[in-house]
C-alpha cells in the first residue's frame, strides 16, 4: 500500500503547481483553471487522510467541495465573459482601470 | 411545524426562502409589471431578525454542526441590521442607477444566509459552505453593473483572490481534518487540548492555512489587494453591504476557530495575528491618507478597522472578547451610514465619489452634509460617538493584556486616521459650492435609513452600557 506521505506529497506539488499558475499564466481562463488545480489538491489530500484514518468522512468532504468549485467556476467564467466584452481580450494585464 | 431540531437553521431558511421568492418573482414578472421586491427582500430579512431574537439566550443547536449560541445570534442579528440598511438605502439607488432588482435583492439575501451560515457554523465544512456562498453572492454584487468597466474589473480581483484565498483555506480544513480526524470544531478542540501536540508541523501549517484563508476575507495586510479595487468598482450600496456583512462574518469564523478550536495553541498564532494586526493598521492608515477618491479611502480606512478588531482578538482577554463585538456593530453601523449616503448622493451617471464632489455640500444638502459628518466622526474615533467607545475599548483590552506596542501603533494611526476623515468634513462645510451639477436630493426611505444609523451610532456612543453587557454576556460564556 502507498504510504499517506506520498499522497500529500503529491497533494502539496499540484497546489504549488496551481499557486504559481495564478501568478505567472497571463490568460483569464487559464487563471482560473490554476485554482481549480488547487481546489483537486486539497481533494486528494482529504481522501488521502480519510482513507488513512479508515473514515468515509474524507471522500464525503471532497463531494461538497466539488460543487462549491463547480459554483465558482460558473460564476468565474460569467465575469470573465463580461470583462471580454469590454476589452475584447483575456490578457490580465489589458484590465487596469482601478489602480492603488 | 419543524422538529425542534431544526430551531438553529430557522433565520437562515427565512432569508434563504425570501430569496427563492425574490428570484421566482423576477422570473415570473410580466415585462414592465412592477413588483416591490424590496418590500419583500426586507419583509424575509425582518422574518430572519425576529427569529434570531427568539433563539437569544437558549443555545440551540442543529445536525450537531450549526450552533445558535448568543455569540452567533449576536453577530447574525448585526448582518442582518446590515442587510436591512442596505435594503433601505437600496431601494432609491437601483431605480436610479438601473441595476436589476430582482437579482440584486436576491443575492443580498443569499449572501445573508452565507454570513449567518459562518456566524453559527460548529463545523470546518459549514464554515467553507457558508463562507462559499455568501462570497459568490458578493462577487456578483460587485459586478452587477455590467456595463461598467471598473464595477467588472473590480468583481474579477476580488473573485480571482477570493478563490484562491478559499484554496488556502481548505487546505487548511484538509489538514485539521488530517490531524485531529473530524472537521467538527468541538472535536478538534476536545482532541487538541488531550494530546500534547505542541510544535506539531501539521497542525502549525494547518493553523497557518487558516490564517491565510480568513485574513483575505477580513482584508488583513498584505491580504488586502483586493480591497480597494472591488470597493471602488462595486455601487456604493454593496460596498457598504459587504464591508460590514462580510467583514463581521469573516471576523465571526475566525474568533470561533481559533478561540474555540486553536485556543491551546495561542502562543504560536497571537504572534501572527500581533504582526498581521500591527501592519493593517499601518498600511490601512497611511495609504489611506494618500487617497483621493471617497470609497477608495473608506477602503482603506475599513482595512485599518480590521486591524483594530484584530487587535482585541489578539489581546482576547474578557475585555477584549466583548470588545470584538462592540466594535464590529459599531464599524458596521458607521460604515453603512457612510457608504449609505454616498449611494444617495450619487446620479447615473457620477458616482460622485471623488473628494472634490463633496466641496460646499453642506449649502446644497445641509442634511445629509451633517449625518456624514456623524459617521465620519465615528470612523474616526471622536467623541461622543460610537467609534470612540469601540476603540477605547480595544485599546484597553490591549493595554490590560501587556501587548503594549499594538495600543501604541493603534492610537496613533487612528489620530492620523482623523486627518482623512476630517479632510472631506472640511471640504463639505469649508469650501465654496462647487460649480458642478446639484447632487441628488435624499428623501424617502434612505433618509430615514440614514437619521436611524446616525440615532445608532449616538446612542452606541453616549449610553453604550447595555450593547457592552449584551456583548460581553454573550462571548464571555462561550469562549
Amino acid at each position: 500500500m502507498i504510504p499517506l506521505g506520498h499522497y500529500l506529497i503529491v497533494s502539496a506539488v499540484l497546489f504549488a503547481v496551481g499557486s504559481a499558475g495564478v501568478f505567472m499564466r497571463r490568460n483569464l481562463i487559464t487563471i482560473l483553471l490554476s485554482i481549480e488545480i488547487m481546489l483537486n489538491a486539497v481533494n486528494l489530500a482529504f481522501v488521502a487522510f480519510g482513507r488513512h484514518a479508515g473514515i468515509v468522512d474524507g471522500q464525503i468532504i471532497v463531494a461538497f467541495v466539488m460543487t462549491v468549485a463547480a459554483a465558482e467556476a460558473a460564476v468565474g467564467l460569467a465575469i470573465v465573459v463580461a470583462l471580454f466584452r469590454h476589452r475584447e481580450s483575456l490578457n490580465p494585464d489589458a484590465f487596469t482601470s482601478l489602480k492603488w | 411545524m419543524l422538529p425542534a431540531s431544526f430551531n438553529a437553521v430557522v433565520p437562515m431558511l427565512c432569508a434563504g426562502a425570501g430569496a427563492l421568492v425574490v428570484m421566482l418573482a423576477e422570473a415570473w414578472r410580466r415585462k414592465g409589471e412592477r413588483f416591490p421586491m424590496a418590500l419583500l427582500a426586507f419583509i424575509a430579512l425582518a422574518a430572519t431578525g425576529i427569529s434570531l431574537i427568539f433563539l437569544w439566550g437558549r443555545n440551540q443547536v442543529s445536525f450537531e454542526v450549526v450552533t445558535a449560541d448568543n455569540f452567533a445570534v449576536f453577530v447574525s442579528l448585526i448582518i442582518v441590521a446590515a442587510g436591512l440598511l442596505t435594503v433601505a438605502f437600496s431601494t432609491q439607488v437601483l431605480e436610479r442607477d438601473g441595476i436589476p432588482e430582482g437579482e440584486y435583492y436576491a443575492l443580498v439575501l443569499f449572501a445573508v444566509v452565507g454570513m449567518i451560515m459562518m456566524a453559527m457554523a460548529n463545523d470546518l465544512l459549514v464554515l467553507f459552505v457558508g463562507l462559499e456562498v455568501m462570497s459568490l453572492g458578493v462577487y456578483v454584487l460587485t459586478g452587477i453593473r455590467r456595463d461598467n468597466l471598473a464595477g467588472i474589473e473590480g468583481a474579477f480581483k476580488y473573485f480571482l483572490l477570493g478563490a484562491f484565498a478559499s484554496a488556502f483555506f481548505l487546505y487548511g480544513i484538509a489538514f485539521t481534518f488530517g490531524v485531529a480526524g473530524s472537521t467538527r470544531l468541538d472535536k478538534v478542540a476536545a482532541f487538541l487540548a488531550a494530546q500534547s501536540m505542541t510544535g506539531n508541523p501539521m497542525v502549525l501549517l494547518a493553523m497557518g492555512l487558516l490564517i491565510v484563508g480568513f485574513a483575505f476575507k477580513v482584508s488583513a495586510v498584505p491580504f488586502h489587494m483586493w480591497t480597494p479595487d472591488a470597493y471602488e468598482g462595486a455601487p456604493a450600496v454593496v460596498t457598504g453591504f459587504m464591508s460590514t456583512g462580510v467583514k463581521a462574518a469573516a471576523f465571526a469564523g475566525f474568533v470561533r476557530v481559533f478561540l474555540a478550536a486553536f485556543e491551546p495553541f495561542k502562543a504560536d498564532w497571537a504572534p501572527a495575528l500581533m504582526v498581521l494586526a500591527a501592519a493593517t493598521m499601518i498600511v490601512g492608515t497611511v495609504v489611506g491618507v494618500a487617497q483621493s477618491h471617497l470609497k477608495r479611502m473608506l477602503a482603506y480606512s475599513s482595512i485599518a478597522h480590521g486591524g483594530y478588531i484584530l487587535v482585541a482578538l489578539v489581546a482576547a482577554n474578557q475585555l477584549g472578547k466583548a470588545a470584538i463585538l462592540f466594535y464590529l456593530a459599531t464599524y458596521a453601523i458607521t460604515n453603512l451610514a457612510a457608504f449609505g449616503a454616498i449611494a444617495l448622493l450619487g446620479s447615473k451617471d457620477s458616482a460622485r465619489d471623488g473628494l472634490h464632489d463633496y466641496a460646499g455640500l453642506w449649502y446644497s444638502r445641509p442634511w445629509v452634509a451633517g449625518l456624514l459628518t456623524v459617521a465620519l466622526l465615528s470612523l474616526g474615533g471622536l467623541p461622543p460617538t460610537a467609534g470612540f467607545i469601540g476603540k477605547w475599548y480595544v485599546f484597553s483590552a490591549a493595554v490590560s493584556s501587556g501587548y503594549y506596542g499594538l495600543a501604541i501603533i493603534g492610537v496613533l494611526s487612528s489620530v492620523i486616521s482623523v486627518f482623512f476623515y476630517m479632510r472631506v468634513v472640511v471640504m463639505m462645510y469649508m469650501t465654496d459650492k462647487s460649480t458642478g451639477a446639484a447632487p441628488t436630493p435624499v428623501r424617502g426611505v434612505g433618509m430615514v435609513a440614514l437619521v436611524v444609523t446616525v440615532a445608532v451610532i449616538l446612542y452606541l456612543g453616549i449610553l453604550p452600557t447595555r450593547v457592552l453587557n449584551l456583548a460581553a454576556a454573550s462571548i464571555g460564556s462561550i469562549f
